[in-house]
């Protein structure tokens, strides 16, 4: 693997909690970083047979149409491989700025934080709620 | 000499005239309602101001420009004046009234004027007269464009104290937060509320936001824009969020415009707005049974 920026991690770490897979977003993510997690992500949900995906921006505190983007792209190809996608901890400041984009992203499951998140993927395991949530239970 | 010069040398002699007769002006005026009524306490202090107002008064005839309200002349008793126009607005006098008592302060030095002319027939006298009319009518447009600024600045003062205050959140139960919206909501103001609702959603972890609009008294397209992006903000942040208080009026009228609300939950009433945020939190509330 190269190192498209050199001196910056390459690689989001992908935790696995259970049947649930957490990436947690530090600061700015680049192009590279992006496509390494997507693949990352799809395979891992591949391999493991994971359920769910949360992803934890709440240490992101920039977001462009870019980042908006990427989390729509993992949370469809997720979805492919059945696994129910939620965004967890978004601040403030960052959601005004995604609306104020245009980015309301309708496609997504977000949550405020992490255990919330955990509640929302454990009530989708009952078959037939997943599709109650991403309405926004 | 040139029509010019003329009006420049009668304006200069203007000038002489006011700071020659200065105190006995001054002793005239303060008896002039305008004085009187802002200073009641003491009659010196009355005095010192007209003098304050008679010296500018000479200032800008000396130089010439009878006209100019924004002359340097009348820097130093803006302040003064403003403080006249706000004890005058604050007994509810009109900017209409006040000019009025500006405009009586012409008769007592235009009357000084005449006397200190040697012949009232002579042009120059006639001319002396004249430029001071100019002088007073000057005075009389500084001291409502004073009036005014005042009233500006009490009114963008309120405007961003309505900012402050409008927008409160309220918990409702646990994990359920209410926004009742008052006034007309615009750009900046629904921008407080979305940075207060968010803040809120974070501080209490909220599942659910009320927007209550039963105090917004008209909503058009621009409003259901805002209230569309708190909405969408809201969601963002992992909480559900309901629009409730939509009177049958504004209901009609959202219809009429063609404004697709439909992305939004919307109730009837706050109470209904709670009812189904509890329901889908699993709350139930029930009437206690009766113990006899």
């Amino acid at each position: 693997m190269t190192a498209l920026f050199p001196g910056r991690p390459t690689a989001v770490p992908i935790l696995a909690l259970g049947d649930t897979l957490l990436v947690s977003l530090q600061g700015e993510l680049h192009d590279g970083m992006a496509e390494q997690l997507q693949q990352d992500i799809s395979r891992r949900i591949a391999d493991s047979g994971a359920v769910g995906v949360i992803i934890d921006i709440s240490g992101v505190e920039i977001v462009d149409s870019f980042l908006g983007r990427v989390l729509a792209e993992i949370a469809a190809s997720a979805g492919l491989l059945a696994a129910g996608t939620v965004v967890a901890g978004m601040r403030p400041a960052v959601a005004i700025t995604l609306v104020e984009l245009g980015l309301t992203l309708p496609g997504l499951t977000t949550a405020l934080d992490v255990e919330r998140a955990r509640e929302l993927l454990a009530q989708a395991a009952e078959p037939g709620t997943w599709d109650r949530c991403q309405r926004g239970t | 000499m040139s029509e010019q010069e003329t009006v420049e040398s009668t304006a200069r002699r203007l000038g002489a005239f006011l700071e020659l007769r200065r105190e006995q002006i001054a002793q005239r005026w303060a008896d002039a309602p305008l004085f009187r009524t802002v200073f009641t306490v003491s009659r010196e202090e009355a005095v010192e101001a007209c003098k304050a107002v008679v010296d500018a008064l000479a200032g800008v005839a000396s130089s010439g420009r009878l006209e100019d309200i924004t002359s340097s002349g009348f820097d130093s008793v803006r302040d003064q004046l403003g403080r006249m126009t706000d004890a005058w607005t604050r007994m509810g006098a009109s900017p209409a009234r006040i000019a009025d008592e500006v405009a009586a302060l012409r008769s007592p030095v235009a009357e000084l004027l005449r006397a200190e002319s040697p012949d009232p027939a002579a042009p120059e006298a006639a001319e002396g007269l004249l430029a001071f009319t100019a002088l007073m009518g000057t005075l009389r447009l500084v001291v409502m464009q004073t009036a005014l600024t005042s009233g500006e600045e009490l009114i963008e003062r309120q405007r961003q104290q309505l900012l402050e205050v409008a927008t409160p959140v309220i918990s409702l139960w646990e994990g359920v937060v209410a926004v009742p919206l008052i006034g007309t909501l615009d750009s900046a103001r629904s921008q407080v509320v979305m940075e207060s609702l968010l803040e809120g959603i974070v501080a209490r972890r909220a599942q659910y936001a009320i927007l209550d609009i039963t105090g917004v008294p008209t909503v058009d397209s621009l409003v259901a824009q805002h209230l569309m992006k708190t909405v969408a903000a809201a969601r963002l942040m992992g909480a559900e969020c309901i629009v409730s208080g939509i009177r049958p009026a504004i209901a009609q009228t959202i219809v009429q415009l063609g404004i697709d609300l439909s992305p939004v939950l919307t109730r009837a009433s706050l109470a209904d707005a709670l009812a189904y945020a509890l329901s889908r939190l699993g709350i139930e509330v029930s009437p206690r049974a009766s113990t006899r």
